[in-house]
C-alpha cells in the first residue's frame, strides 16, 4: 500500500504528469488518489439495488460469440475509392481499444479490389522460379508443417499520412492512425517451404502474389523470406478472416503491410525484383528532390496516445490515465515518454508487459489534469536507439509530398472545456 | 491420405523435436507436390523488367485507343486525365515539386510494369479478361499518351523491355 507515498503523487513533468509507478501501487492507491477514468460518467441516479438482469435467466450459449450490444458503436472507419466497393481501407478504432491485441473483427484492412471469396479446398500455394523443385501446397498439407506463433503488429505504410496535410485533420486516433493492428499470427516459416523447393544460387528476391481480383504482388528480398517471415494461416487463434487473407497470407514481421500479401497463392523466386505497380508507382518514397526510394520496408519507431485522443471528451479536472500504443519495425520498444506541455518536458511512461519485438506495446502514465489547456504527446524510442521524430523534423527531411512511412509524434490538444483535437505542435 | 490418428501421431512426434525453437533449423514434412513447367506456365503472371514472362502478342497505340475508350476511360478519363481514379498521363515536370502528379509517364520507372499490372488487375470490374494483344495495345496507348512511343509503334515482348521510361533514373533502391 503506497497510498501515502508522497513521491508518486508529485508531478514528474510539466502540466500535471505523475510518476508511472502510481499505476503499480494497486487500485486502492488509485482510488485514494481520486482516479477518474476518461470513460467514467457523472454519478447520476443510483442504479437499482437488484437490476433486472438478476431477476430472469440470462441468454443461452451461442456457437459463435457476439459482443455486447452496448459496444456496437466500436467500429472501423471504412472508406473506399470513388466508383469502387472493395478498393480502400478500414481503420481500427484505436481510441476504443486497450491492451495490445486487436480483435479480428476490428483489424484494419486495405484491399486493392475487394475481398475474394476463396474456397480453401481449391486454394493452392505455388513456389517456383529459381528453385530446384517447383512445389504446390494446399491448406491441409501446410497445416501439418511445424507452426510458429508470434504476437506482432501489422501496419500499412500509408498509415497516419493524413497528418501530412497542411491543416491537422480533425479525426479520431483510429481515423488517423488506425492502419495499424496487432495479432497473434500463426503459420509456417516461409524458409521451411523455400528449403523444400531448393532455393537456387542466384536467388535474391521472391515475388509474392495474392489470389484477389488485383492479383496484388510485391517483391521481397529473399533474406527476409528466409529470416522471420511466415505463411500465416491463423490470427488470434482462429483461421484468418477473409479480409486479412483467408486462407493464407504472407506475414513479414515489422515490414509494411502491403508487402504482407494476402490470399497468398504464388511465390516466384527471382534474381531481381519484379518492379510491380505496388512497389514502384505506389509504396515508393518520393523525396523533395524528385528521387524516389524503392523497397523501404521496415516501419519506423512510432507511438500514439489513444486516450485521451481526438474526439474524446474529458470529464472535468482530476486524475486521468494517459494510455497509448508504441511499436517499431526493427525490434522492441525500449522507452516511451509522454509530454503534457507540447514537448517542453517529458516523463517516462510505464510499459505494460509483454514488451515484444515488432509488436504493439501498451504504455500508460497518470496525469492530473488541472482543467487548463494542454498538449499531449508521446515519443517512442526502440532498442536500436531510434527516436520517433517530431512532425517538423520528419517533414524537413521528407518534404511535404511524401505519402508513406509517416511516423511523427502525434499531438492532441486538450482545451479548457475538455474537448480533445488534433494539432500540429 | 492420412487418418486423424496418424496426423495426431505426426504432430506428437514433431512436438518432441527440439528443432522447433529455431526457425532456420526446422524441417518440413515434405508435402509439397511437384508441378510441371506447363502447370507453372498457367499460373505465372509476373513480368520482370528484363521482359521475362512477356507472352506472345503485339499491339499499337492506335488499336489501344479504341480499347481504352471502351474499357478504361470511364474511370481514368479520356486521354488518361480527368477521371475519378488514378491519372495515367501528364504530370511531367511535377515530380520534384510540392504537388507531384504521379502518372505512368511522369513517375513509373519501368514499361513492363504497365503490361504486368493491366493484365493482372484491369479493368477493375473484369480483371484478367484482356487478351495479350489487347494488353499490348493498351500498354502502347498509355505510353503514347505520355509521349513515350508513337501511335503506330509495335509493342511486343521484344520492344517493351527496351523502352526507357522518362523518370527511371530517379528511382533508387533503399540501402
Amino acid at each position: 500500500m503506497r497510498q501515502s507515498d508522497p513521491q508518486i503523487l508529485e508531478p514528474v513533468a510539466g502540466n500535471g504528469l505523475l510518476h508511472r509507478r502510481l499505476f503499480l501501487t494497486g487500485s486502492a492507491a488509485l482510488a485514494g488518489a481520486g482516479l477518474t477514468l476518461l470513460s467514467a460518467r457523472p454519478v447520476g441516479a443510483a442504479p437499482p439495488e437488484v437490476p433486472a438482469w438478476m431477476k430472469i435467466p440470462g441468454a443461452g450459449m451461442s456457437p459463435y460469440g457476439v459482443r455486447s450490444k452496448h459496444e456496437e458503436h466500436v467500429v472501423r472507419t471504412v472508406g473506399s475509392t470513388p466508383g469502387t466497393i472493395g478498393t480502400g481501407a478500414s481503420r481500427t478504432p484505436l481510441e476504443h481499444l486497450e491492451g495490445i491485441i486487436t480483435p479480428g473483427a476490428l483489424h484494419f484492412e486495405r484491399h486493392h479490389n475487394g475481398i475474394p471469396d476463396i474456397d480453401p479446398a481449391e486454394h493452392r500455394l505455388l513456389i517456383h522460379g529459381l528453385v530446384d523443385r517447383p512445389l504446390m501446397f494446399d491448406l491441409e498439407a501446410l497445416s501439418r508443417y511445424p507452426l510458429v506463433s508470434r504476437i506482432q503488429f501489422l501496419e500499412c505504410s500509408g498509415n497516419s499520412g493524413a497528418n501530412n496535410a497542411p491543416e491537422p485533420p480533425q479525426q479520431s486516433a483510429g481515423g488517423i492512425h488506425g492502419l495499424v493492428s496487432c495479432s497473434e499470427w500463426t503459420g509456417v516459416p516461409l524458409g521451411v517451404l523455400l528449403d523444400e523447393a531448393g532455393v537456387g544460387r542466384d536467388a535474391r528476391w521472391i515475388v509474392a502474389e495474392g489470389a484477389d481480383a488485383a492479383a496484388m504482388s510485391r517483391s521481397v528480398p529473399i533474406s527476409k523470406a528466409l529470416d522471420d517471415s511466415i505463411v500465416a494461416m491463423y490470427q488470434n487463434g482462429e483461421h484468418l478472416r477473409p479480409g486479412n487473407g483467408y486462407p493464407m497470407r504472407l506475414f513479414l514481421p515489422g515490414w509494411e503491410g502491403n508487402a504482407c500479401v494476402k490470399w497468398l497463392r504464388r511465390i516466384q523466386v527471382t534474381a531481381e525484383p519484379a518492379m510491380t505497380k505496388d512497389e514502384t508507382s505506389k509504396y515508393s518514397d518520393l523525396r523533395p528532390d524528385g528521387t524516389a526510394l524503392l523497397f523501404t520496408f521496415p516501419m519506423g519507431v512510432k507511438s500514439v496516445i489513444t486516450s485521451p485522443s481526438g474526439g474524446l471528451a474529458m470529464q472535468g479536472p482530476g486524475l486521468y490515465q494517459i494510455s497509448g500504443i508504441a511499436w517499431s519495425g526493427v525490434g522492441r520498444i525500449r522507452r516511451v515518454e509522454v509530454s503534457a506541455d507540447g514537448g517542453e518536458s517529458w516523463a517516462k511512461a510505464a510499459l505494460s508487459e509483454p514488451v515484444l519485438s515488432k509488436a504493439l506495446v501498451r504504455f500508460r502514465l497518470p496525469w492530473r489534469w488541472n482543467g487548463g489547456p494542454a498538449v499531449l504527446q508521446s515519443r517512442a524510442i526502440d532498442e536500436s536507439g531510434a527516436v520517433q521524430p517530431t512532425r517538423a523534423a520528419l517533414l524537413a527531411e521528407r518534404g511535404a509530398a511524401f505519402r508513406y512511412h509517416y511516423h511523427a509524434i502525434q499531438s492532441w490538444e486538450v482545451s479548457a472545456e475538455g474537448s480533445v483535437r488534433n494539432v500540429y505542435a | 491420405m492420412f487418418t486423424r490418428n496418424s496426423q495426431t501421431l505426426t504432430l506428437i512426434a514433431l512436438g518432441a523435436s527440439a528443432a522447433w525453437s529455431a526457425v532456420g533449423a526446422q524441417e518440413g514434412p515434405g508435402l509439397g507436390v511437384a508441378v510441371t513447367p506447363e502447370q507453372v506456365e498457367g499460373w505465372a503472371l509476373t513480368i520482370l523488367p528484363d521482359g521475362t514472362g512477356l507472352p506472345p502478342g503485339t499491339g499499337t497505340a492506335r488499336v489501344g485507343a479504341e480499347i481504352y475508350a471502351a474499357k478504361c476511360a470511364a474511370c481514368h478519363g479520356a486521354d488518361g486525365t480527368g477521371g475519378t481514379n488514378d491519372q495515367l498521363a501528364g504530370g511531367h515536370g511535377t515530380i520534384a515539386t510540392a504537388a507531384p502528379v504521379r502518372t505512368v509517364g511522369s513517375y513509373w520507372p519501368y514499361a513492363t510494369t504497365v503490361f504486368d499490372y493491366v493484365r493482372r488487375a484491369m479493368p477493375l470490374t473484369q480483371p484478367q479478361s484482356l487478351t495479350n494483344d489487347e494488353t499490348y495495345a493498351l500498354t502502347a496507348y498509355l505510353l503514347h499518351l505520355n509521349g513515350i512511343v508513337d501511335e503506330d509503334d509495335v509493342i511486343d515482348a521484344r520492344a517493351l523491355p527496351r523502352i526507357e521510361m522518362p523518370n527511371r533514373a530517379n528511382f533508387v533502391r533503399a540501402p
